[in-house]
């Protein structure tokens, strides 16, 4: 890995401050950027800490509902949002393995926004709100297909705000190597409609599929969504599973987190 | 009542105090002074002509000792293949100059052509990526799928071999017309056509070599993940850099696991010593992951026609199969006798079966060398008989156990000739089967399959029933085989003056457990305790010269040669003993640590022999030595031949393919066990690693020869959460009949056995749940493939 | 190069790091505690698993210098005082928990962390807590058996022999 200048600022003001230099790049939990940089496919010349900066920090409900700090390890969010948000805690607590949810942080997963990582379709199932070192951003606005995101040079989320639905759950099915989601389906019912999310299946990243949003808004059941179709055209094809496996996968999984939400 | 010392007790491990505190000494543990640091520059193409190297830049970056290339060693031998094969007819096999470091041309992705030598690791590395960037490499067509590699005579992997045929290997050809002849006449024929997943081994240490160079005397030392450290130094020495052997030292230290990848020598390993000797420096090396993945000696990758003639009441007539196998860019060690010698000569299985014939093609191509993976050519084997058997009674509408039973040997026919060139000395095929089927509980499968079927799964039940040839080997037998080496194993037991024992053993442990077994067979033999005895090995400065942990032979080979070298001990003991008891030879009896006169009450204790052995005033010098240390050297009659029943239970969601092993059973004839607790943890080991083969491992190289699974992240190695508790029993024992302790070997075992099983479970599952037109799925039998089968 | 300053198995220690050195670097060439191992690159294997501040992490995939001040506990640190092997060693040597010991100081690691927030787990939720740690010898049987066995449990009938 190429050398860098570490700077671990404690406030969101200094970090803003530190990522305005050339080549800076902000680094939150690390869990994904360090293997990235491992490979050369990242060099930054500065790399900038979130993780000490302690309003970043933490989970409270607030307005909009819950507020989880950007810098907020995934295991912090699986204990700490269980008596709030339980589909979110839970999906928190199936990220990765214990040691990288110990590390792994939610803006550093939603600034990455792998095609194939679980958060994404929990912020956009939930119609969260990303606030970020300059603005807020709702989240059909946010993600923009596989690793991008509408976040700016220098920008980085500090706070993810979650309206929380009547009913939810994430069901997710594993890449068996990498243990990633092969197919993630995020479903959330608010009083005003259902919202479904769906992660690691599409070329363009997470989305939503309102078909089946539809489906469910007027009957959330699994059998709802029976006569649905999902199209392949789309969806990723690799090693782990064709598009119509993908395509399959999103559908037996939407039914089956309807069936698990709560 | 179990033992708790000696032969046969579970006596917990003395390493595992070091491994379990973090001062186990692993070879990239060690700091060594002065060291500089090796990165190896490996090809990004599968296949090109390299045109120039521009060393120039890199050798100019800060911290740069050393470049070197393929030129550098272009005057050096290659690294040998240790079998010779002959074609059918009766061409010699094709053997291609295998390169320290590549030059001329790059074969495969990983394939070193430069290596850079620094004060530190990182500017190695940043001055690897500079001499990357500079080397012109023109590319040329990669040559992956071995079909159309054989076809196609244009485009070589080398140029001397226009067909990318090693060889074309029957077995037995003159038995050939015999099994056509069978097969035609047969009642009822089974084809199949299966592929055999090709591995990467992954033990978890990745692979890592220092050479060190002594200016003063000219004596190297290459400190290395091996699991062999004599046969590292015979290819070193004999074949590749002409170093003097008795210049030359081998240690491999603690290593972490090698399952077959750490039995050959790498290119890497000639190269820190070069290195170390040019620079005067110690030159480290320590593989990525990547790397590993990239170089390591990978396993199976076979694709096979199997067909089977049999009667309509499941008698097994005939057996014949064709398969192509990849020996990937080079030969490595023993990748020529992994698809011929360790797999077509178990062709016949555990079954009288009276006419096999078994033909292999090997086949170069641009991918990394293939070669033994523990079980090594058994695993091949045993795959395609039960799966194809397994075809037979789904066709034929037979019960598997049924006809199993009906065919397996029987306790009555041993010594038993079998028609692919084996004579298996003695087993209970039987005996296992029951054991099996008791402890797998499959008069109670019914239920749980309903049970299952409640909660939407469909159950199945999948049985293996194995046999491997294993204690590799009999000299005589493996020369007639080919092998340019002889398979004895070594040991020296002495016995200091104060009646500790050191034995130095030809065996390496990587994770077997020797430290502790080896002296619970010298505590027994000599009525000693065992924390009186300390195992040595590793070093070929203080063992004897043997060959290694492989092929499930440290006990049935090193073990035997231990056994034999303590007999002489208790020999000399006892001339000692006579002298001192002012007795005749001949009078003189051992037992419970003590030499007595027979008939009288006058006894010495070992450690009272042994410390006149050390203070010898008054001997009889003419006819008494003096000293305790004695040295044995074993090569066995026969090899030996474990055998078992597994049976596997797994619960397949059918909405997403996905494959659950929820229940293993293995019972197993290892012969005599010294600790079991060590024999169940390697057959623990062995199931494991073979369902990961069933259910989720796979090596991928795309057209171009870019290997799709080179980390972690896309090769699946089995979890925590991906097996369940095995049940595991070694209770149904037939003592090997040719080696003193009489023990077969279990390190292979499992992964043997276990493949067939889970894949013949799977099959079961879908059939039980009415999806009858799946009659295979290829391993591993993903969530993605079983979808597909289902659906397709 | 910067100094380092941390807390390893309750002694404060100091070293030279750059921005890119690794913490499992740091504990390996910095301070000699090679009882942690590296066994690939992308944070899979587990074999580098350590304890910061009480929670395990993966130190291969951590910057030594972004957790300057922690409270960091390695393998070297998880003996009893006496020198004799603690719990979590103790079982994983009577259950035969490890073969090559490669893996073992991460699986022991995150045993224990673990055992810390969940003192009497299932089968499942070990296979599942120990899912980033990846093992090629045991077959995952004696190491499940062992913590078990740590958390006071009667392995023996948990796992059917």
């Amino acid at each position: 890995m190429h050398n860098f200048e570490f700077v671990k600022p404690s406030t969101i003001a200094d970090a803003i401050k530190a990522l305005s230099a050339e080549g800076a790049q902000p680094l939150s939990g690390g869990q994904t950027l360090l293997p990235t940089m491992k490979q050369r496919l990242a060099a930054p010349d500065v790399l900038v800490s979130l993780t000490g900066i302690s309003e970043m920090q933490g989970v409270c409900m607030g307005d909009g509902g819950l507020h989880i700090g950007a810098a907020t390890p995934h295991a912090v969010v699986a204990r700490d949002a269980a008596r709030h948000y339980p589909a979110l805690a839970a999906l928190a607590g199936g990220i990765g393995d214990p040691a990288v949810r110990n590390r792994g942080t939610i803006g550093g997963s939603i600034a990455n926004n792998d095609p194939a990582a679980c958060y994404p379709s929990a912020v956009l199932a939930s119609g969260a709100t990303v606030v970020t070192s300059q603005r807020r951003i709702a989240a059909d606005d946010y993600f923009q297909g596989m690793f991008t995101t509408a976040l700016e040079e220098g920008e980085f989320v500090t706070e993810v705000v979650f309206p929380i639905p009547e009913r939810a759950a994430y069901v997710k099915f594993n890449q068996p190597a990498s243990r990633f989601a092969l197919t993630g389906v995020f479903v959330a019912k608010f009083a005003d409609g259902v919202r479904v999310a769906v992660t690691g299946a599409s070329n363009n990243g997470v989305f939503r599929w309102t078909e089946a949003e539809d489906a469910l808004s007027a009957d959330f059941s699994a059998g709802a969504i029976a006569g649905l179709t999902v199209a392949a055209d789309d969806m990723i094809s690799d090693l782990h599973g064709s598009a119509a496996y993908r395509a399959n996968l999103v559908k037996v999984l939407t039914g089956r987190a309807v069936t698990a939400a709560r | 009542m179990p033992k708790d010392t000696g032969i046969g007790a579970s006596t917990k491990r003395r390493e595992d105090i070091r491994f379990l505190t973090g001062k186990g000494v692993y070879t990239d543990d060690l700091s060594l002074f002065g060291q500089a640091h090796a990165v190896m520059v490996r090809s990004t193409v599968a296949h090109g002509r390299i045109v120039s190297i521009d060393t120039s830049e890199a050798a100019g970056m800060p911290g740069v000792l050393a470049v070197f290339t393929g030129e550098d060693f272009k005057e050096v031998g290659g690294n040998p293949a240790g079998w010779f094969i002959k074609s059918r007819n009766g061409e010699p096999m094709r053997e291609p100059k295998r390169p320290v470091l590549a030059h001329g041309k790059v074969r495969h992705v990983g394939d070193a052509y430069a290596c850079v030598v620094a004060e530190t690791y990182a500017q190695a590395k940043d001055a690897a990526q500079v001499l990357a960037d500079a080397a012109v490499i023109e590319e040329l067509p990669a040559i992956i799928d071995m079909k159309a590699a054989a076809a196609d005579a244009s485009n070589r992997v080398h140029d001397e071999i226009p067909d990318n045929i090693c060889f074309d290997w029957g077995w037995i050809e003159d038995n050939r017309a015999a099994v056509d002849a069978a097969m035609k006449a047969a009642p009822h024929v089974v084809t199949l056509e299966l592929t055999n997943n090709r591995l990467v081994p992954n033990a978890m240490e990745p692979r890592a070599s220092i050479g060190e160079y002594f200016p003063g005397t000219g004596d190297y030392k290459l400190t290395t993940t091996s699991q062999n450290p004599h046969l590292t130094r015979l290819l070193i020495c004999a074949f590749v850099m002409g170093i003097p052997e008795n210049k030359l030292q081998v240690v491999a230290p603690d290593v972490g696991g090698g399952f077959g990848s750490k039995i050959y020598h790498y290119g890497e390993e000639a190269v820190v010593l070069a290195a170390a000797r040019k620079l005067g420096r110690p030159v480290r090396w320590t593989a990525e992951r990547t790397e590993s993945f990239l170089s390591d000696a990978h396993g199976r990758d076979h694709v096979t026609k199997i067909e089977l003639g049999c009667t309509k009441e499941g008698d097994i007539l005939a057996i014949r199969t064709e398969t192509l196998a990849n020996v990937g860019a080079y030969l490595s060690n023993f990748s020529t006798a992994t698809p011929t010698f360790l797999h077509g000569t178990l062709m016949a299985g555990p079954y009288k079966v009276p006419h096999v014939y078994v033909n292999v093609k090997t086949i170069f191509t641009n991918t990394a060398p293939v070669d033994a993976y523990r079980g090594a050519g058994r695993p091949e084997a045993t795959y395609s008989i039960e799966r194809v058997i397994d075809k037979m009674c789904r066709e034929l509408n037979l019960d598997p156990f049924e006809v199993r039973r009906r065919n397996l040997l029987t306790p009555d026919q041993f010594p038993y000739t079998t028609p692919v060139g084996l004579v298996y000395d003695t087993g209970n095929y039987q005996a296992t089967l029951d054991k099996a089927i008791e402890l797998g509980d499959v008069a109670g499968f019914e239920a749980r399959r309903a049970e299952s079927a409640k909660r939407g799964k469909l159950r199945g039940m999948g049985l293996s029933t194995w046999i491997e040839a294993c204690g590799i080997a009999p000299s005589h037998l493996v020369g007639v085989l080919g092998s340019r080496v002889g398979l004895y194993d070594a040991a020296t037991v002495r016995v200091n003056a104060t009646g500790t024992i050191s034995v130095m053993t030809g065996a390496h442990s990587h994770g077997q457990g020797h430290e502790t077994v080896f002296p619970q067979i010298v505590a027994e033999k000599l009525g000693i305790p065992e924390s009186s005895v300390e195992i040595v090995h590793g070093d070929t400065a203080k063992i004897p010269f043997g060959m290694g942990s492989y092929g499930s032979r440290s006990l049935a080979v090193a073990g035997s040669a231990m056994d034999r070298a303590i007999d002489k001990i208790i020999a000399k003991g006892k001339k000692i003993a006579a002298h001192m008891l002012e007795a005749a030879e001949g009078d003189i009896t051992f037992a419970d640590g003590k030499f007595s006169v027979a008939g009288t009450d006058k006894a010495k204790s070992f450690g009272e022999i042994a410390f006149s052995a050390y203070v010898p005033h008054n001997y009889p010098l003419e006819t008494l030595e003096p000293g305790l240390e004695e040295t044995a050297f074993y090569d066995p009659g026969n090899f030996t031949y474990p055998a078992g029943a597994y049976i596997c239970e797994v619960e397949v969601d059918p909405d997403t393919g996905k494959v659950d092993v929820v229940s293993f059973t293995a019972a197993d004839d290892f012969g005599n066990v010294m600790n079991p607790m060590i024999v169940e943890g390697q057959v623990h080991g062995g199931v494991g690693q073979g369902i990961g083969q069933a259910l989720c491992e796979n090596t991928s190289y795309d057209e171009n020869g870019q290997l799709l699974t080179g980390s972690f992240m896309d090769y699946a190695m089995p979890r925590a959460d991906d097996v369940p508790f095995y049940t595991v029993d070694h209770s149904c024992a037939t003592p090997c009949t040719h080696n003193p302790l009489g023990v077969k070997g279990c390190g292979e075992a499992g992964a043997i056995g276990s493949p067939p099983a889970v894949v013949n479970a799977v099959i079961d599952a879908l059939h039980r749940g009415g999806i009858t037109h799946v009659t295979h799925i290829d391993m591993p039998v993903s969530p993605n493939r079983v979808w597909q089968a289902i659906n397709g | 190069m910067t100094k380092v300053t941390m807390t390893v198995n309750g002694t404060p220690v100091s070293a030279e790091a750059e921005g890119r050195t690794l913490l499992v670097n740091f504990l390996r060439e910095g301070l000699g505690l090679t009882g942690t191992h590296v066994g690939c690159d992308t944070s899979q294997c587990g074999a580098c698993v350590v304890h910061v501040d009480g929670k395990a992490v993966k130190s291969c995939t951590v910057f030594a210098m972004d957790v300057a001040g922690s409270d960091v506990r390695t393998i070297e640190g998880m003996a009893n005082a006496d020198g004799s092997l603690g719990v979590v060693q103790q079982a994983f040597q009577d259950h035969h928990g490890l073969q090559c010991g490669f893996c073992t100081p991460g699986m022991v690691m995150s045993s224990a962390a673990l055992l810390a927030e969940n003192p009497r787990p299932t089968e499942s939720e070990i296979r599942h807590y120990l899912e980033g740690n990846i093992c090629r010898c045991t077959g995952y049987h004696n190491i499940v058996k062992a913590v078990l066995a740590a958390s006071g449990q009667d392995a023996g009938a948990m796992a059917a022999e």
